[in-house]
């Protein structure tokens, strides 16, 4: 509300000298909010290409990694904190989007990888339609119950279907490297976390542009207080079943993506700690805004990472490299519960706000 | 005759609305003392800022010398303070027994409860529903099991809150007689808040009149019947 | 036929495991709307503290005993310092906090004892119809939802731990310890968790091994309704029995997803579970 009474008084004096001076971050407000966001996409893919150009193999891969992560728990951000809805199984969508992604790329070899990305949206989208759709009655903790039990049931029919699943082997298949006239340009791995990239900030850009829209507004509107919603005229099952529906789709086609850069599916990557681990990153990073998304994934990769070689340094066993992130997740999940509610992301906006106040 | 009960410029809020803005008053020991007052004066928020089951902003609560301002709710019972709140609060998910015995269990010592018995003498309307759930009684009933929870401790004192809310007057007029029964038996001092006035002025002692969170009035019961001006501006009868 | 009564007598014994899960589940549930997703959590602890102290004193029971006690001071402890701070702020953090929880127990019962299983042996003979390990978990539940009914119903403790579950405040104006209540109520929560670990963990234990059957008490919770201590134990009843036919006649890949149908098929017709109170919904 008070925004708009403020751009009004500064509108107003259209024919006056102030209409020429409008502030750049005034007139960056007044861009549509899809063409903003792909702007800021594409600064980011900007950003992104430049490090990659500076930085090595295997920083690229991990630059995926972090890529595919933030989109996944970009749309957990948008499930959880935008919608109020608790969904422990968004580690199930993953592995649908993966499992789609390695299928297609074994059996349908002639198929391009943006058919295939293409496809594996598809397909985590009518798993998330059936799920949301089935799950749009369940409240609370009852929905947080039936997506963990979908977290934990999911990697058991890798097993029943052992020829076409692969059981725990799972499934491993040949994605290409960059295309011919970019070979001895591009390694392999920096064109798959460029196409990562790129993927991921189109995928970025559509989850902001739909947080900051309408459904966005009434996604707030549920979460804050349902039976108001519904009073004042929201479709809230409707609105829960789409936020759900987004999510997945976010979910699938970072599982997707997950594959093409790491060529392999396993039971036992999509795990239920996979899921609780987004969760948790999310809440660490931020859950009241998609910037906490991308702090989630940094965390998630390069916690991990740092972790490894700490222990290592350490000479500790195979026992803690492998579960130590989990654990500093839990511990760093109940700090942040108890103390920062609002996550690295409100952090660095208090301090913003502070010097933005020291300076004035 | 000492204070039993000693509110000192007592405040508390809501967010930014402030209830009670220094509220002072005291009640002496077998005191019987109504607290009167409009709509949204501040009596309910005055009785649960006493209790301490809302934090008070600054001020004193002293119970028989002791500050009891801080304390939570639970302990502040246990120093032998009861509180019936609004509607009596009896929970209607245990039965008419279960609640009167509830209310005695804080006293480790036997000796100090109250036997059923002598409660349900008080109220022979309980007897033949013991066994039921709490939820079957009518609202005089469940009165009557708050007022007999409250009692099986053998408080000092009682705090009572709109007793008289969605009673017939003449179960209404039975509380207020047997309030003033038990002080004279027993020697409970009882602190009655209400909106119904004159009926509780008739039946107490002294009375407070609470507005817009601030005494407005205070004095014997007598003296502000038949003050009109106090009458006419704040208890509107 | 023969293979019938089989799946009926295994499931009969891993649905008094289930009830005993939903029976701890709904205990918290009744005091706080909170669904406890660190039970697990307090099973893996107790079960992997009987893995070290039976060894070490060469004692199956004492082992048990540790296991319970462990797990019982877990959930007390939890409960206190670091739920309740936390829950209180909203039913998203409420979750979220019991899911931290859960990730601590995992990742530090996989630091100690290392991701690959254990085998833990077990009181009784577990192989055959009915065996001694099957009677001993449907007796051992039963007993313990039998001394769990007398505290709630007939002792002073149980009369507090109700009001306070009941009507917060009007238990605080009779001088009941809400908080203390609430803590004694995790750890009967977490004795039972305990409990159920012990039963359900053998032979082979890993940080993971909770994580189905915790499902299958969540499934029987729900489909009870998830404030009906009696709904906790029809319902793990009937999970138990359902998924013992469905791993046996269509595969036990496929019971966990089927817990997920029946889950999703009860909360759709009745959205509080089965057996639950029908309360006015607050607007």
């Amino acid at each position: 509300m008070s925004t708009s009474a403020t751009e009004r008084e500064q509108r107003a004096p259209v024919s006056g000298p102030a209409s020429t001076a409008r502030s750049p971050r005034e007139r960056w407000r007044a861009l549509p909010s899809p063409l903003r966001h792909l702007l800021l996409a594409a600064l980011a893919l900007v950003v992104v290409t430049g490090l990659l150009l500076v930085t090595g193999d295997l920083t690229a891969l991990r630059f995926a990694a972090v890529g595919y992560t933030m989109l996944s728990i970009a749309g957990l951000q948008l499930l959880v904190g935008g919608s109020g809805q608790v969904s422990l199984g968004h580690g199930a969508f993953m592995m649908i989007g993966a499992y789609t992604m390695a299928l297609l790329v074994g059996n349908l070899p002639m198929l391009p990888l943006s058919a295939n990305l293409v496809l594996v949206v598809v397909v985590a989208t009518v798993a998330g339609v059936l799920v949301g759709a089935a799950t749009a009655r369940l409240h609370g903790p009852y929905l947080a119950g039936a997506t963990l039990i979908l977290a934990v049931g999911l990697p058991g029919l890798t097993h029943r279907y052992h020829e076409f699943l692969g059981g725990s082997n799972g499934l491993t298949v040949r994605t290409a490297g960059a295309p011919p006239f970019l070979q001895g340009l591009l390694s392999a791995s920096e064109w798959k976390a460029l196409v990562v990239w790129t993927t991921v900030v189109i995928g970025l850009a559509v989850l902001a542009t739909v947080s900051t829209g309408r459904l966005g507004r009434r996604m707030r509107a549920i979460r804050d207080d349902e039976t108001a919603a519904a009073m004042s005229g929201i479709p809230v099952g409707a609105t829960k079943v789409v936020a759900f529906v987004i999510a997945s789709a976010a979910g699938g086609l970072a599982g997707g993506l997950q594959v093409y850069v790491l060529g392999t599916a396993t039971p036992s990557i999509f795990t239920l700690a996979l899921s609780l681990t987004l969760l948790a990153a999310l809440v660490l990073g931020g859950i009241g805004s998609m910037w906490g998304a991308l702090w989630a994934a940094l965390a998630v990769v390069y916690l991990e990472i740092w972790l490894s070689d700490a222990v290592r340094a350490f000479s500790l066993s195979r026992d803690v490299e492998n579960n130590l992130p989990i654990v500093l997740f839990g511990v760093l999940l109940i700090l942040v519960l108890r103390f920062q509610p609002l996550g690295f992301h409100g952090i660095l906006q208090r301090l913003g706000a502070r010097l933005r106040s020291g300076r004035h | 005759m000492s204070a039993l009960l000693e509110v000192e410029d007592l405040t508390a809020s809501y967010g930014a609305i402030r209830a009670l803005d220094g509220v002072s008053f005291t009640v002496p020991e077998r005191g019987f003392r109504a607290i009167l007052g409009a709509n949204g004066a501040g009596k309910t928020t005055l009785l649960r800022t006493i209790t301490g089951l809302h934090r008070a902003g600054s001020g004193r609560v002293l119970l028989d010398g002791e500050d009891i301002t801080r304390l939570p709710a639970d302990r502040v019972i246990t120093r032998g303070l009861a509180h019936v709140p609004e509607g009596g609060g009896v929970i209607t998910e245990l039965t008419v027994e279960e609640n009167l015995r509830l209310g005695a269990l804080w006293r480790t010592s036997r000796r100090d409860r109250a036997t059923e018995a002598e409660v349900l003498e008080l109220f022979p309307p309980l007897v033949e529903r013991l066994g039921r759930s709490a939820g079957t009684l009518s609202g005089g009933e469940r009165q009557m099991l708050a007022i007999g929870r409250a009692l099986m401790a053998r408080p000092r004192i009682l705090l009572l809150d709109e007793p008289s809310l969605g009673l017939a007057p003449l179960v209404t007029k039975q509380i207020f007689t047997l309030l003033r029964d038990l002080r004279e038996r027993t020697g409970l001092t009882v602190v009655l808040v209400e909106q119904n006035a004159a009926g509780a002025l008739a039946a107490t002692d002294s009375g407070v009149v609470l507005n817009q969170g601030r005494v407005a009035a205070e004095g014997d019961s007598d003296e502000l019947l038949s003050d009109d001006r106090t009458r006419h501006a704040y208890l509107g009868f | 036929m023969d293979r019938f009564v089989d799946l009926t007598l295994s499931g009969l014994a891993s649905g008094a495991i289930y009830a005993a899960l939903a029976l701890s589940l709904v205990i918290i549930y009744q005091a706080t709307r909170l669904v406890n997703f660190a039970q697990p959590a307090m099973a893996l602890v107790a079960v992997y503290t009987a893995a070290t102290v039976a060894p070490l004193t060469g004692s199956y029971w004492i082992g048990f005993i540790a296991a319970l006690t462990v797990g019982t001071a877990v959930g007390a402890l939890a409960e206190r310092f670091i739920v309740r701070p936390i829950a209180r702020t909203s039913q998203l953090n409420a979750i979220i906090v019991t899911l931290g929880l859960l990730l601590i127990a995992q990742g530090g019962v996989g630091m100690i004892w290392g991701n690959q299983q254990h085998g833990f042996g077990y009181a009784f003979d577990y192989v055959g119809r009915l065996s001694p390990a099957d009677v001993f978990a449907l007796v051992s539940v039963g007993t313990v939802a039998v001394l769990l009914f007398c505290v709630y119903r007939f002792t002073p403790l149980g009369l507090q731990m109700r009001a306070a579950a009941f009507r917060p405040e009007a238990a605080r104006l009779s001088g009941v310890k809400v908080g203390l209540m609430l803590t004694a109520g995790w750890a009967f929560s977490a004795l039972i968790a305990a409990l159920a670990g012990m039963l359900a963990g053998p032979p082979f234990i890993s940080p993971n091994v909770f994580d189905i059957v915790f499902v299958y008490g969540i499934t029987a919770a729900v489909v009870g309704g998830l404030d009906s201590p009696f709904g906790a134990i029809i319902g793990g009843l009937l999970v138990g029995l359902g998924m013992s036919y469905v791993s046996g006649y269509a595969g036990p890949e496929l019971a966990t997803l089927t817990a997920l149908a029946l889950v999703v098929l009860v909360l759709s017709v009745r959205p509080d579970g089965i057996l639950s109170r029908p309360t006015a919904r607050k607007v």
